[in-house]
């Protein structure tokens, strides 16, 4: 499908989405509450068929946290971009793992990096950070590590 | 973790394979429920070599950052500094010549045979046959030297650079590589003599580590893991980048869904480097190496991705740009990270002995995961 | 041509003449005491630096070339290394068991030593049950490896035990079944007895296809029983680290190392004297001239050079295979190995009481 076929083919399943086309793949813009249902119909619809999450990450705006899923079709080869601002004083989610299982892995990276709580995670444990980790996310841009050399 | 170590309530035994484990391949630490000899649980822990190189890059330039991205995926560092320098040159619209085109994808196939060849005998030593390692060792020093040649470095390359590559090849570097092509061809045999046919390999790899084509691509796994399960998934061929799209070569796909499957991709993937590079070697177009980019480089605002196909799978980068000379963030997605994520799926159930094959086929690489 | 039977006897005699009969006895024991160590720590040497030699040669390596002219005293400067090294046990261990098991493990394959014949009368004790000697106590490896996998308090070291044990007691069927074939050819449990009537020809030519079906038998369960890759399961250490001896270091590792080789020599003397005529040269029926000719070379380089082409075999078959697992290497005993070797015998049987061999 193209950008266009998708843009009007996902605003059907969800009106209330803004679309962006300056990037490379069609951005759709969704508020946090509605990012869920529209990730079960995006897996879930034949002529979407988004079944490949290959990327979830998550950006510090110090404003606002935006998180960013890439999704790509192994049948149809099309790929779009979600995004979803999440507030920074309680950056909250609703998980995404029981539609695409990478997002178990990936989700809990940003968990303990950004501090995103993902709602319904089965497992949201620290990964790569020591047990007992207490402090800021260290991905976040006010982070500083007195000790180790991150900022060069 | 600490109250997890010790036995549960109905008789199974908890065990920490790694950090310091000889089938782990690095740090990596994985808590293992068993039961006698078969695996309920399978957990990763990981962190031990996490040098936060995404928090790193973002106050790196454009130019700098590219060199630390060799650290992470050391056995393809090629591939990971090729991805970097394509997203950058995405991102200020350089023109690449063709020269160094042709060069970066020579360089990329090479390094996807040293990788492979590592591999091979890594995942031999997993099963507990140490010879093979030497074997593959003995290609993959003749790949380390055409490297050492032209780039300087046997390991962590620095070679790509955004515009082009650092400099010309060696003037030996065709030479060297077609002696190599001639290497390979008389050994590849043996391989498969030694470890391929072998009946006891055979047995511990056929039927073992079962992923299902739906289960590999909701894990998002990718590289050979996923086209063992027959997903089409090398970015080379659905996403061309470079030159890719004017090469003859196959995208290896079994049906298998095991560890032998897994196992034959890479093995068959080889040869189609071998094809790749042999369709280059003789026809690199004369022309600059580099193309002219300013001394200081600034993405325009906005976002840039770029997918490559490195030896474990698909790598993406993922660069923000607010329009200064460091990048606002940066996401690498590395392939071992998915690929991990099916390891608790596919290990259930089988034996402990299993565990250690199916993390061959795998193809871990701890720093790869933890970045 | 001298011989060892001159040597020992002339000894004997002059220590009768000089000392009482007490005396003697206690003398001659030392004697032969120092000797099976001594024989023990040479073989030890030899055998590392054969292995090394060995695995370095089929994996296109030079193997240990620094220490002496070819690398020879390779091995000796690692035993002076491993003799001065802290033997560490753990805290959480049962230190005497801990201490033990190593111990253990090499009286058993000293006791194994005993009724070996090196050559022509060259052998500690010529006891008439020989055979069932050898498989007595070889079984009783597996107490000492159980006891380090237990006492060491690791779940590695436990896991290791376990299988190694289950492997030994599993393997011991088929190789004593394939040791019975011999037996029952031969008519005697005695060693001796077995390799004098291999006078006119060894088994392994006189006796069919059911010998050499024996014999492949017994070189797979050997290699199980001295747990040699590929069925190194209880060592596996790409699974368990290093298995059962995951926790011991210095010397009491180097004694489990060392009790290892020599059970491979052990088994392949026990192999080359049933299968191969052990000292006996190669001879063919009533060639007359042509065993005249093979008995000028010395019995011992026949005995030595026999079980060192088996340990070559199972060297081969370490640097090739990979490594079984553990119900693959039960299923192999159990469903294939043991009703095989359980017909052969029948087979043997037959051919013995028909007298179908030459």
């Amino acid at each position: 499908m193209t950008n266009e076929e998708l843009k009007t083919k996902i605003a059907e399943l969800l009106p209330q989405a803004s679309f962006d086309e300056s990037g490379q793949w069609l951005t759709i813009n969704v508020a946090p509450a509605e990012w869920k249902p529209l990730a079960v119909k995006l897996k879930q619809d034949t002529s979407l068929y988004f079944d490949f999450l290959f990327c979830v990450t998550c950006i510090d705006w110090k404003t606002h946290l935006t998180m960013v899923y890439h999704l790509d079709s192994t049948k149809f080869r099309h790929n779009i971009v979600i995004k979803s601002i999440i507030d920074v004083a309680n950056p909250a989610i609703e998980t995404v793992s029981d539609i695409w299982q990478t997002a178990n892995f990936h989700e809990r990276e940003v968990y303990e990096m950004f501090g995103v709580n993902f709602i319904n995670h089965p497992d949201l444990r620290l990964l790569i950070l020591p047990d007992g980790w207490e402090g800021k996310n260290p991905m976040l841009k006010d982070f500083e590590d007195p000790v180790n050399m991150i900022k060069l | 973790m600490v109250e997890e170590i010790g036995t549960t309530t109905d008789g199974d035994i908890i065990i920490n394979v790694g950090p310091q484990h000889p089938a782990t391949h690095g740090v990596l630490h994985l808590v293992i429920t068993i039961n006698g000899e078969t695996i309920k649980k399978v957990e990763p822990h990981l962190g031990f070599i996490h040098r936060s190189i995404e928090k790193m890059c973002e106050s790196l330039s454009y130019r700098q950052f590219i060199y630390v991205t060799s650290r992470m995926d050391y056995l393809s560092s090629h591939i990971n500094n090729h991805a970097c320098a394509l997203c950058v040159e995405k991102g200020l619209q350089i023109e690449v010549p063709s020269r160094a085109q042709v060069i970066r994808v020579l360089m990329d196939e090479l390094t996807r045979i040293a990788s492979h060849e590592l591999w091979w005998g890594a995942m031999a030593m997993d099963l507990g046959a140490f010879t093979p390692f030497f074997h593959a060792f003995r290609e993959r020093e003749s790949i380390n030297d055409i490297m050492e040649e032209t780039c300087g470095a046997r390991l962590t390359m620095n070679y790509m650079v955004p515009g082009g590559v650092m400099q010309d090849i060696h003037p030996n570097f065709q030479t060297r590589v077609k002696n190599f092509i001639t290497l390979y061809k008389s050994k590849v045999g043996e391989y498969n003599e030694l470890v391929t046919g072998n009946i006891i390999f055979q047995n511990r790899m056929k039927g073992i580590g079962y992923l299902s084509s739906e289960d590999a691509i909701s894990f998002g796994c990718t590289g050979p893991t996923a086209r063992g399960s027959g997903v089409s998934c090398d970015t080379r061929k659905l996403y061309p980048y470079e030159i890719y799209n004017q090469l003859q070569f196959d995208e290896i796909l079994e049906t298998g869904c095991d560890s032998f499957a897994r196992y034959m991709v890479r093995v068959r993937e080889m040869n189609q480097s071998i094809r790749i590079i042999e369709q280059l070697i003789d026809n690199i177009p004369e022309g600059d190496f580099q193309a002219k980019t300013k001394a200081v480089l600034k993405l325009p605002k906005g976002e840039f991705y770029q997918r490559v196909e490195t030896a474990r799978g698909e790598f993406g980068v993922y660069i923000v740009s607010e329009g200064g000379t460091t990048p606002y963030r940066i996401k690498f997605r590395s392939p071992g990270f998915s690929n991990l994520s099916a390891l608790d799926h596919i290990a259930r159930g089988s034996k402990l002995g299993d565990l250690v094959a199916m993390m061959g086929t795998l193809d871990l690489v701890i720093p790869d995961i933890d970045r | 041509m001298l011989s060892f039977s001159t040597i020992s006897k002339s000894i004997d005699s002059w220590l009768r003449a000089t000392f009482s009969d007490t005396w003697t006895m206690v003398i001659e024991m030392l004697i032969a005491g120092i000797c099976v160590i001594s024989l023990f720590a040479i073989l030890g040497l030899i055998l590392v630096l054969m292995e090394r030699k060995v695995s370095a040669w089929m994996q296109i390596r030079l193997g240990p070339n620094r220490v002496g002219p070819k690398g020879m005293f390779q091995s000796l400067a690692d035993t002076i290394k491993l003799l001065v090294k802290e033997g560490l046990t753990p805290d959480g261990a049962d230190k005497f068991l801990f201490n033990l098991a190593p111990i253990l493990a090499i009286i058993v394959a000293m006791l194994l030593m005993a009724p070996i014949a090196f050559a022509k009368d060259f052998q500690l004790w010529n006891m008439n049950i020989g055979v069932l000697y050898v498989s007595a106590v070889s079984s009783m490896m597996v107490i000492s490896i159980l006891m380090a996998g237990w006492a060491s308090n690791n779940k590695y070291s436990l896991m290791g035990a376990m299988r190694s044990g289950a492997q030994i007691v599993s393997y011991e069927l088929s190789a004593g079944l394939s040791i019975l074939v011999v037996v029952v050819l031969s008519g005697s449990l005695n060693l001796n007895e077995i390799i004098q009537s291999q006078a006119d020809g060894w088994w392994i030519f006189k006796g069919h296809i059911p010998v050499i079906i024996a014999f492949i038998i017994f070189i797979i369960a050997v290699t199980a029983e001295t747990n040699r890759a590929p069925f190194d399961l209880a060592e596996a250490e790409s699974e368990l680290t290093a298995g059962f001896h995951t926790e011991y270091s210095g010397m009491k590792f180097a004694l489990f190392f060392l009790a290892e080789y020599v059970n491979v020599f052990i088994v392949c003397a026990i192999g080359a004297t049933l299968f191969f005529g052990g000292w006996m040269p190669f001879h063919i029926g009533n060639w007359q001239g042509f065993n005249h000719v093979m008995d000028f070379i010395p019995s011992s380089i026949w005995f030595f050079g026999k079980t060192f082409f088996l340990i070559f075999l199972i060297m081969w078959f370490r640097w090739t295979f990979p490594r079984l697992r553990i119900d693959q290497l039960l299923n192999l005993e159990w469903k294939y190995l043991l009703p095989i070797s359980m017909f052969n015998l029948l087979l043997v049987t037959a051919i013995a009481i028909l007298g179908w061999y030459f």
